[in-house]
């Protein structure tokens, strides 16, 4: 007892220490997040372009009827989708190969700090920023339109900002160039925390580069790549401000470059429809986590099932 | 430390309330606000705040302009890009009561698209009772611009110094070389029903021109003849055959090449009104002319306003297929306001002032809100725009001034106006049907507008 008594309790300045964080992330992440689920319920939203409050009245899942049949959200959702696998797909194979390329001691690429920097850059612009300088370039106006234009490599009636497929395209690009660097990072980070001895022994027993690569360095690589992939397609479905800026916050041609986000911040815009974009959110979130999972799944699928099987080898027995 | 600290908090404390005391003890001369705020988008009213209000005394360093009679003039400019205007003033507005004297909104700035929202007993002060600003002396002012912010009662809640009759601007090198004429009447004759007007894009692009620059150009043209509001009682979109007008000439503009295929306000679209552009011409109403066409004309921007600078003195303007009005700037005396004095002041001398609209006018250019004034100067024979070679655009402004009838604005107007554009340029390049253009309009509405529902879908004009 009387040692206990004697014994200076450090807990409690742990506790004093992140009083800071828990304040801020109540007051400005969790309150948010709970009223955003709360209004979810509600019709809430102003008449007259943001000029009459009509509610909030309480209708259950009337938002989430509207959200569902009036098919705009996952109209918007599969926009925000294809633009980040477009993107996402010469994203990974770029930033393997280039992580690949770096960690090889074979290669020993000279002066790598210099290129790490380089490949990193486009993230330190600012998004709205690279959208604008996209949108300028490719404008029908644009020094790259009417360079295409003059080497004849394209039509003069063609437009890269009036087309679907050619604003998605350039959003995806942007979208790759910004985020390649860091995804390269962390791969990087992913392959040189790889044994070398297993490399070592696999190429000692006669494997070469390519069986390395696939048997040896992508399994083990697993859990970076679930990673990188996870915090992509999160940044992905909240993708917002390169194609805001890009299409000016109208959604583009054909409304074909309209993010779930530009969805919500529109009809948060004039009318304020708090109920509806708060559907909008939740469900959101919730499809964001079923597909986490579902790559979490898919990553781990031998893991999952061999402890299913166990489990029921346990069981029978 | 912690006395140190105590200290430093307390004297802190003691300098704030000092300040406070220091803005109480008026002499009692002063008793209203000495800060006055006014809202704006742009800072065309804050010119003519400078240039033309007679209590304007100098510009401060932090961009406060000081009154004669002490006050500050504290000018909060919010631009109107993805309804950042209205936003902003909407939670200042829901903030009015709480706010502190100098913070309050005192006046504030409103278009035509979304007057309806807040020339109204909430947001607004009624000119002639609360103001007390005597009826009289609007009687000069046009009709219209008392129309549009008349409340539903009937009572006046903000007033306008400018009025913006629309005309179609031309260039007379173009009308020369392909129409064989150039003079203004002469024009008129050939461009004064939308039938004619299609006849002669043909012959202008036989000769390498575009009629008009881009898709929206005419919209107003079309838009402003609705017969029949946006919306109707039963909340629902009614599209007026003027809209379906401009869908089908657009369409069959964009298809014969007679336009350049540009947005309003893109940088093609400016390119357009220079000398390196083909479009034969524009149209604006007056803000247009003097602020947006005699700046994009040039070939040199900073070079003298003089001919021989681009297409400076090239352009003229006539009253076109059909009258229509663009835009307009209303003064609004915000509810809660500390200055009402003041506001009322500002109100009565820019807007009422027949030497002051005078003015301005032969000043800038602008077409004024008084009957008086521009009559004067319409009839007066050696007025001219340099801009326009010479030729009196107020007394053309002033013919289709009279005809400008605003019954039928609702306060959906600038949603529902740029949710149509938007939706159908896919339509005009011909990557959309018809029916999916209408699908596209919806959504845009949807968003905007949730209690708004589109019925019935027209019928395709070409189908």
């Amino acid at each position: 007892m009387k040692k206990k008594k004697t014994k200076i309790n450090y807990a409690k300045w742990g506790y004093r220490f992140v009083i800071p964080f828990v304040v801020v992330y109540v007051v400005f992440s969790l309150i948010p997040l709970l009223s955003t689920f709360f209004y979810s319920f509600f019709e809430y939203y102003f008449r007259y372009g943001g000029l009459e409050k009509v509610g909030p009245n309480f209708i259950l899942f009337d938002n989430y009827v509207t959200l569902f049949t009036e098919g705009m959200f996952f109209k918007y959702f599969g926009n925000t989708m294809l633009i980040w696998i477009i993107g996402f797909i010469p994203q990974v194979i770029v930033s393997l190969l280039l992580a690949l390329w770096f960690s090889s001691t074979r290669l020993n690429i000279k002066a790598q700090g210099f290129y790490k920097a380089i490949v990193y850059m486009p993230n330190l612009v600012m998004a709205s920023a690279f959208s604008l300088l996209f949108l300028k370039l490719f404008s029908n106006n644009g020094p790259v339109t009417n360079f295409l234009l003059e080497s004849n490599l394209i039509s003069e009636t063609f437009s890269f900002v009036d087309q679907k497929w050619t604003t998605r395209g350039l959003l995806a690009f942007m979208n790759y160039l910004m985020w390649f660097g860091n995804t390269t990072i962390l791969l990087m980070a992913g392959i040189m925390g790889i044994d070398k001895s297993v490399l070592e022994s696999a190429q000692v027993d006669g494997a070469n580069s390519f069986q390395v690569f696939f048997r040896i360095v992508l399994p083990l690589l697993r859990p970076i790549l679930l990673f990188v992939m996870v915090t992509s397609l999160v940044g992905g479905v909240q993708l917002f401000d390169l194609p805001q800026i890009f299409t000016a916050g109208s959604g583009g041609p054909e409304m074909g470059s309209m993010t779930v986000i530009m969805y919500i911040s529109r009809l948060l815009g004039v009318s304020k429809q708090y109920g509806l974009a708060g559907a909008a959110s939740t469900v959101l979130f919730v499809m964001t986590a079923v597909v986490s999972l579902g790559f979490f799944f898919i990553f781990y699928r031998k893991e999952v099932i061999t402890s299913k099987s166990e489990k029921k080898v346990k069981v029978n027995e | 430390m912690k006395k140190l600290f105590v200290l430093f908090m307390a004297l802190t404390l003691v300098f704030t309330l000092s300040a406070c005391s220091d803005d109480g003890e008026g002499v009692g001369l002063q008793e209203e606000g000495k800060v006055l705020n006014i809202r704006v988008w742009n800072d065309e009213f804050i010119g003519r705040f400078r240039d033309f209000y007679p209590g304007y005394l100098e510009t401060k360093e932090n961009g406060q302009d000081l009154l004669d009679d002490g006050t500050v003039v504290n000018w909060i400019e919010v631009a109107n890009d993805n309804n950042g205007y209205q936003n902003a003033l909407d939670t200042a507005l829901a903030n009015q009561k709480s706010a502190s004297a100098d913070d309050k909104v005192d006046m504030f700035l409103i278009e035509a698209d979304y007057a309806k929202k807040y020339a109204n007993d909430t947001y607004a002060l009624d000119v002639i009772e609360d103001l007390k600003i005597p009826e009289y002396t609007l009687s000069q002012q046009y009709q219209y611009t008392k129309d549009i912010v008349t409340d539903d009662s009937g009572k006046l809640r903000a007033v306008s110094w400018q009025a913006t009759p629309g005309l179609f601007a031309y260039r007379t090198d173009v009308a020369e070389e392909v129409l064989g004429v150039s003079d203004p009447a002469a024009v008129q004759a050939l461009l004064d029903s939308w039938t004619k007007f299609d006849n002669v894009a043909q012959d202008m692009k036989t000769e390498g021109y575009v009629m008009i620059s881009g898709f929206d150009d005419a919209y107003r043209a079309y838009s402003n003849n609705t017969s029949a509001p946006w919306v109707n009682e039963d909340d629902e979109i009614i599209v007026d055959n003027q809209i379906i007008e401009w869908i089908k000439q657009t369409k069959t503009y964009t298809d014969n090449g007679y336009n350049n295929e540009t947005g309003l306000w893109s940088a093609e679209w400016f390119k357009d009104m220079g000398p390196e552009g083909n479009a034969f011409g524009f149209f604006f109403s007056t803000w247009g002319i003097n602020f947006t066409l005699k700046d994009a004309s040039k070939a040199d921007a900073d070079g003298p306003e003089a001919v021989g600078n681009g297409l400076f003195g090239k352009y003229h303007v006539i009253e076109g297929p059909a009258s229509f009005y663009w835009g307009g700037t209303w003064l609004v005396g915000a509810k809660g306001t500390d200055n009402p004095t003041l506001v009322r002041d500002i109100m009565m001398k820019l807007t009422a002032s027949e030497k002051i609209a005078s003015n301005i006018t032969l000043e800038t250019e602008d077409y004024t809100n008084n009957m008086a004034a521009m009559d004067a100067i319409a009839n007066d024979a050696e007025y001219g725009s340099k801009f326009l070679g010479g030729q009196n655009h107020i007394a053309l402004f002033n013919e289709s001034a009279s005809t400008i009838d605003m019954k039928n604005i609702s306060p959906y107007d600038q949603g529902l106006n740029e949710s149509i554009q938007q939706s159908f340029k896919d339509y005009f390049l011909g990557t959309i049907t018809w029916a999916q253009a209408w699908a596209a309009f919806e959504e845009k509405i949807t968003a905007l507008y949730p209690e708004l529902e589109l019925k019935d879908i027209p019928a395709d004009p070409f189908a």
